[in-house]
Parts: structure tokens; sequence; C-alpha cells
């Protein structure tokens, strides 16, 4: 046995303690917070499954800005008083047979696995240098499965439409309400203040970076979204209304720069989201950079949440 | 036993617990918080498939890790919804319980 698989067995019964307190737990608050270090986890998983670019997105989207996202919704929900019941212990006894069912399946499945294994990774790396990228990963997300990317990106737009319309309709095209509306302490100021700089270059380095090694657009972006969650939590910043133009602009120039450059190529002859021949590299990047600023947006939106008081004066 | 075997188990025990917090938990926000170790637990799986597919000089399978990256920022805007929806409901009840109508109002509409 060596080190590396000393590691990753204590590693995966860490991950199980820890899911398993977020499910037992009996506070909300609590289990959050347990959801956070299980994303960090999980995050170190990736790392030993030498996939550190998923490693990133997740520990910044998964730990990180979900973990937000569920703090303040808990946070608002402190006064639901409702007495819930938990099932019975027949419900929970059949459910718990259930759930080993499907863990002994999987376990089964996994145990079974073809050998050798099929993959992609010959055919990526061959394509590689057409593209001019270096990370595989990166190359897969922009060029070979484009269209996936793509439509991902209008995902996260609709799912924005979505949650903006559950607002009241006397607040539609209004602002956002985040955070509390009491005065803001120094300390959080202070942290706003000195670390958005820093994440900000940090993610605009992720995204830069990730062309030829772990990084993207992705976990760049999850990165500025946080910062700019902080900066409307603490009150740096002031949370825009929904019909602000410029926002509108920043939330759609992603899909928009990538469906144009589709469309470009569809007329070009060469077909749908084909980049030209000798500078691939040029259009994925600028491609990424608006992509990156969309998501940033977007996930910092989705967590500030439908409008909650009227744009006035 | 390989390292993909050891987080594969793990992945398919994250599912089966995932898969009871979802059932059991009576509150929503718990119920969001399952769904999402679930989910976790399914990408984690794929992890494991991606790592046996190392070659030609890389870690792993860039293929699915590249399905894995869109699916995690797919879940997170799914979550978001959750608890929009939530919150909306919310604000509307006063409660966040998931029983659609009170027990008289459905005992008068049964009768009626």
């Amino acid at each position: 046995m060596n080190v590396e698989l000393v590691f990753s067995l204590g590693l995966a019964l860490l991950i199980l303690t820890v899911a398993g307190f977020v499910i037992v737990t009996r506070g909300s608050f609590a289990a959050i917070v347990g959801f956070v270090a299980f994303g960090l986890t999980l995050s170190l998983a990736w790392m030993g499954l030498s996939a550190p670019d998923v490693a990133l997105t997740e520990a910044a989207l998964g730990g990180g800005v979900t973990g937000a996202l569920l703090l303040g919704a808990c946070a608002r929900l402190r006064r639901a008083s409702d007495v819930e019941e938990t099932p019975g212990l027949v419900g929970r006894g059949a459910a718990l047979v259930l759930c080993l069912g499907v863990t002994t399946g999987l376990v089964g499945v996994v145990l079974c696995l073809p050998d050798p294994a099929p993959t992609l990774a010959p055919v990526a790396k061959q394509s590689l240098a057409s593209t001019g990228l270096g990370n595989a990963v990166t190359a897969t997300l922009m060029v070979y499965r484009a269209l996936d990317t793509m439509l991902e990106k209008v995902v996260l737009l609709l799912a924005l439409v979505a949650v903006w319309s559950l607002a009241p309709d006397r607040f539609w095209g209004g602002r956002p309400v985040f955070g509390s509306r009491q005065e803001k302490g120094g300390p959080l100021i202070f942290l706003a203040r000195v670390l958005i700089p820093i994440g900000v270059l940090v993610g605009i380095y992720l995204f830069w970076v990730g062309a030829d090694a772990p990084g993207g657009a992705f976990a760049g972006g999850a990165i500025i979204g946080a910062m700019g969650i902080l900066g409307f939590f603490a009150g740096v910043s002031a949370v825009p209304a929904v019909s602000a133009f410029r926002l509108r602009v920043a939330l759609a120039a992603g899909v928009a720069f990538f469906l144009a450059v589709g469309l470009v190529g569809l007329a070009a002859g060469t077909g749908f989201l084909t980049y030209p021949e000798n500078f691939a590299k040029p259009v994925i990047v600028l491609i990424e950079v608006a992509m990156t600023l969309s998501i940033g947006v977007t996930l910092a939106l989705l967590v500030v949440g439908p409008p909650g008081e009227s744009s006035g004066p | 036993m390989s390292i993909a075997t050891v987080f594969g188990i793990c992945a398919a025990c994250l599912v089966g617990l995932g898969l009871y917090g979802l059932i059991v938990q009576p509150q929503p926000l718990r119920k969001i918080l399952a769904f999402n170790i679930l989910g976790g637990g399914i990408f984690l799986l794929f992890g494991a498939v991606a790592r046996r597919g190392a070659a030609a000089g890389m870690g792993g399978d860039p293929v699915p890790q590249a399905l894995v990256i869109t699916g995690i920022v797919v879940a997170f805007s799914a979550t978001a919804l959750g608890v929009a929806i939530l919150l909306r409901l919310f604000e509307e009840t006063g409660g966040t319980s998931l029983r659609d109508t009170p027990k008289e109002s459905q005992s008068q509409e049964t009768n009626s």
C-alpha cells in the first residue's frame, strides 16, 4: 500500500463523515457550514483524481458561492416556525433500504468497470496543437464540446430569469435587497476593500492561465462573482437594479459573443462554432473574456436573488 | 485497489447518503443540501471514470472532467432557483412546509 492510496482512503472517509454530518445534524446552520467543508474536501478528492480544473471550480462554486447562497437563505428563514415531523421508523427504514440498494448497485458498477478503460484522452491530445491551447480540459470546453458550453451559459441566464420572475409585480425592474439593513461593521468593509482587488486579480489570472494550465473561465468567473457578492454584502458597491441596461449587456455578453462567433463560422462555410484555422486561440480567449464577465455577474446575481424593492427615484 | 476505485466507492456512498437525506429530511432547505450531496457523488463517480481513462501523458480523460465542470455550474443554478422559490414560499405563507393544503380544506374538497 503506497502513501497516495492511504491518503486517498483517509480523504474518502473524511468526505463521507462530513457528508453524513450534513445529512443527520439537527440545525440548518450547522448543516450548511458542514456543506461548505464538504465542498472543500471534495475539491481535495478532485486533486487526488488528477483533475485540478474541476477541483478549482468545485472549491469556488460548490463550497464557496453555494455556501453563501444557502447561509443567506438560512438567515432569512430563521423566523419560519413550522414543526415538521420526520418520517416514522418504517419510512426511514424503507428509505435506508432503498439507499443502501442504490449504493450497493453503484459500488458493483465501479468494481466491474471495463479494463482497459475507454478513453478519449489520446484523441483530445492529438487535436490539441490545432487549437493553440495547452489545457485539454479548456480545449474540450471551448472547442470539442463548444455547443455544450454555450448552452450551459444559456441555462445560467434562464435560471437568473426564473429567479427574477419570482419577484412580486410591484418590484419588477427594481433592486434586489441583500444583506441586513443595519450599520455595516468596519471590519467587513475593510475586508471587502482589501480582498476584492486581490480576488478580482486572482479571478482574471485563473481565466488567463486556463488556456495552458489548470484554471479557466468557470473558476475565474466564480471567484469574480464571489468578490461581487462580498462587495454587495459589505455595502461597498450597490446592487444594480435588474432593469439596468449595462447589467443586461454584461449578462448577455458571453452567450452573444459565443453565438456571434458560431454564426460567423456558419457563414464562412466551415460549420457552426468552428474557429478560423490560424488564429483559433485569440478568438477562444476573446470568447472566454466575455464568458468570464457574464459568469461572474450571473453567479453574483443568482446569490443576491430577485428584486425586493422598486427602483424608484 | 486503485485511487479511482477508492473515490468511486466513496462516490457511490455519497449518492446513497444524499438520496437518504432527500427522502428523510422534511425541511426544504435540508432537501436542497442533500440534493447537492447527491449531485457531488454523481460528479465524483464521473471523476473516477475519468481517472481510469488516464492516457497520452494526461492524468485523466479530459472529456468527463469538462462535463463535470459544466455540471457543477448547472447544479449551482438549479440550487439558486430552488432557494429563490423556497424564499418566495416563505414570504407568501410565512412557513416553509411542503404540504400543499391544510388537512381541513383537503377533507372539504373530498366531501364536495
